[in-house]
């Protein structure tokens, strides 16, 4: 008796410390695992050329990264502009102004978009927004298109992590005292006065940090963003072409990269960038989530 | 007039306001009606039970059973999987880390990063591991992937619950001689909901999940008979047929993409079912 319950006690300790110790080596692993296979790339092009350059012919050895890069950035860009009224606005108002009944029902809907998967909101942005591009929105500008453009990436993107933002907003903008508030009310401003001046103020490294979050989660998206933005290799002159984003080169080419030389490393030093630059911005945002919903 | 200026201002941003957050309804709205439009009609009782025949990626007979149990499997190994690992985490925090606040949010802090990590990243990873190991596209590296990939998920959601739970109980559980396990166990007991909660939540991140699957899980007309075969999944069976220009293939990654909505609503609301009795259960 006494035996099992020590036995029990230790294999549920063991198990617990394997299990702990993945979580938290989990980030080394990913790190690690991907940049071995990454490393024949850098005996053969340099660094520099890699990110600098927008020459990209695989089969002859050249990996400039450029257009990629590029269009990420873009791609990314667009979401954060849109993302930015449709995050904020409804934040402020949810959490200053709606009833609890208000918050409550809205809260449903923001965790039943925030589950729709990459793929639906890829199906959706072929169905609606790639039409809307190509037949509204790019005739005002004068500009004739199939629809498939980085703009389109935009926005798709933007509906895509809005709701991973949002919930982020709502969790900042909760907590913030209400005696800042109360103290702002009874020395005579209004409650907008407030919540410009208080609320807003107070909330701003949050805010940040959100957005930041947003943008690291936009970056990484992949299907979505990879099924309504072109796939075409160039620098993009505009949001009306077509864009090629980082992760959408990695998705579109598992099938061949092992047949040309170097181009499995090139792309595993694709997600090794993607998965660097994810990292740093989300420690930072993270950091500055947590410092900013402890006080 | 100032004062009316203002209120005239902060009228107007209210509305604004409201109505961008009521557009969010009306998103959410459009997503699942345009789904539906275009789904419900190619949808039959042909495709959800039937493989795919020959001739299916011309516009031929046959459906998507093949990626739908395919997904279930997927789903469900990689959340039990996954929930291997999570519970004892959850725990640990919770317990063991009861009297170290500084390692509390250590840990929080690398599951809020690791969640942020995309799928891609993670699918890259199997990729390079099974090109070391020399193992091909299967349902179980598909099934580790996704495990991964929902384990930050899974653990914050049971975290969250737990931290809830009165300290008082495992303070009394100790004190009347049980050891740590069997502490955890009365702590398993209190969470149930939450855990099954974190579950569901996690089977759904892990049936949606295209991209980290996209390398790891290989594509077949077939159901697996072991979790060593390649297996087809409704993300990748709606990604694969919506690139045809064949409008009958086009159609039926529509009504794939009605039956993976409906899948991930159904699952959605029902945690949300099982949430509301966490509140009641350990709120004091």
């Amino acid at each position: 008796m006494r035996f099992t319950r020590k036995l029990k006690e230790y294999t549920a300790g063991t198990w617990t410390l394997f299990s702990v110790g993945l979580v938290l080596l989990l980030p080394l692993f990913l790190a690690i695992g991907i940049a071995i296979k990454a490393i024949p790339i850098f005996d053969h092009v340099s660094l520099s050329d890699m990110l600098f350059s927008s020459e990209w012919q695989p089969s002859s050895g050249k990996f400039g990264f450029l257009p990629f890069i590029v269009s990420s950035l873009v791609v990314t860009a667009i979401g954060l502009v849109l993302m930015i009224p449709f995050g904020l606005l409804p934040a402020i108002y949810l959490t200053q102004y709606a009833s609890p009944g208000v918050l409550r029902v809205m809260r449903s809907v923001i965790d039943i978009l925030a589950g729709i998967p990459s793929v639906i909101h890829g199906v959706w942005g072929v169905l609606i927004v790639v039409p809307l591009v190509a037949d509204y929105i790019a005739p005002i500008f004068g500009k004739d298109t199939t629809g498939y453009t980085i703009l389109a990436g935009g926005i798709v993107l933007a509906i895509a992590t809005l709701p991973f933002v949002l919930h982020m907003l709502l969790e900042v903008f909760r907590s913030i005292p209400i005696e800042l508030k109360e103290a702002s009310l009874s020395l005579g401003a209004t409650y907008w006065e407030t919540i410009k001046k208080v609320v807003l103020r107070k909330a701003f490294p949050g805010i940040i940090a959100a957005f930041a979050l947003g943008v690291s989660k936009a970056f990484g998206e992949t299907i979505a963003v990879l099924m309504v933005v072109g796939n075409v290799v160039q620098l993009p002159k505009g949001v009306f072409e077509a864009g090629y984003p980082l992760p959408a080169l990695i998705a579109n080419n598992y099938g061949e990269m092992l047949s040309i030389p170097l181009y499995d490393a090139a792309l595993m030093f694709a997600a090794l960038l993607l998965f660097v630059i994810v990292l740093i911005f989300n420690i930072f945002s993270r950091l500055a989530i947590q410092r900013s919903t402890q006080q | 007039m100032g004062k009316k200026r203002k209120s005239i201002e902060e009228n107007f941003f209210k509305y604004l306001m409201a109505l961008f957050t009521y557009s969010l309804i009306g998103l959410l709205g459009l997503i699942i009606f345009e789904i539906l439009m275009k789904g419900a009609p190619a949808l039959s009782w042909e495709v959800i039970s039937q493989v795919p025949k020959g001739g299916f990626y011309f516009g031929k007979e046959g459906g998507i059973l093949n990626a739908i149990i395919g997904s279930l499997y997927l789903a469900l190994g990689s959340s039990l999987l996954s929930i291997l690992i999570s519970l004892p985490v959850a725990i640990f925090i919770s317990i063991s880390l009861v009297k170290y606040e500084k390692w509390q949010h250590a840990i929080r802090l690398v599951l809020d990063v690791l969640w942020g990590v995309p799928p891609i990243v993670y699918g890259a990873f199997m990729f390079a591991i099974m090109l070391s190991l020399g193992m091909k596209a299967s349902l179980l590296a598909g099934i580790v992937t996704i495990a991964l990939l929902i384990m930050p998920v899974m653990i914050r959601a049971m975290d969250e619950v737990m931290r809830n739970i009165p300290l008082g109980l495992l303070e009394s559980s100790l004190s009347l001689g049980a050891t740590r396990f069997e502490t955890a166990t009365i702590f398993f007991k209190q969470a149930l909901p939450g855990i099954a909660t974190a579950f569901l939540l996690g089977f759904a991140k892990g049936i949606g999940d295209t991209a980290a699957v996209l390398f790891t899980v290989g594509y077949t007309d077939y159901i697996p008979e072991s979790i060593m075969e390649p297996a087809a999944t409704l993300p990748l069976s709606i990604f694969f047929q919506l690139s045809s220009p064949i409008a009958e293939v086009k159609a039926r990654a529509y009504a794939a993409a009605v039956v993976l909505t409906a899948i991930i609503l159904v699952i959605s609301i029902f945690s949300r079912y099982l949430s509301s009795k966490v509140s009641k259960n350990t709120t004091l």
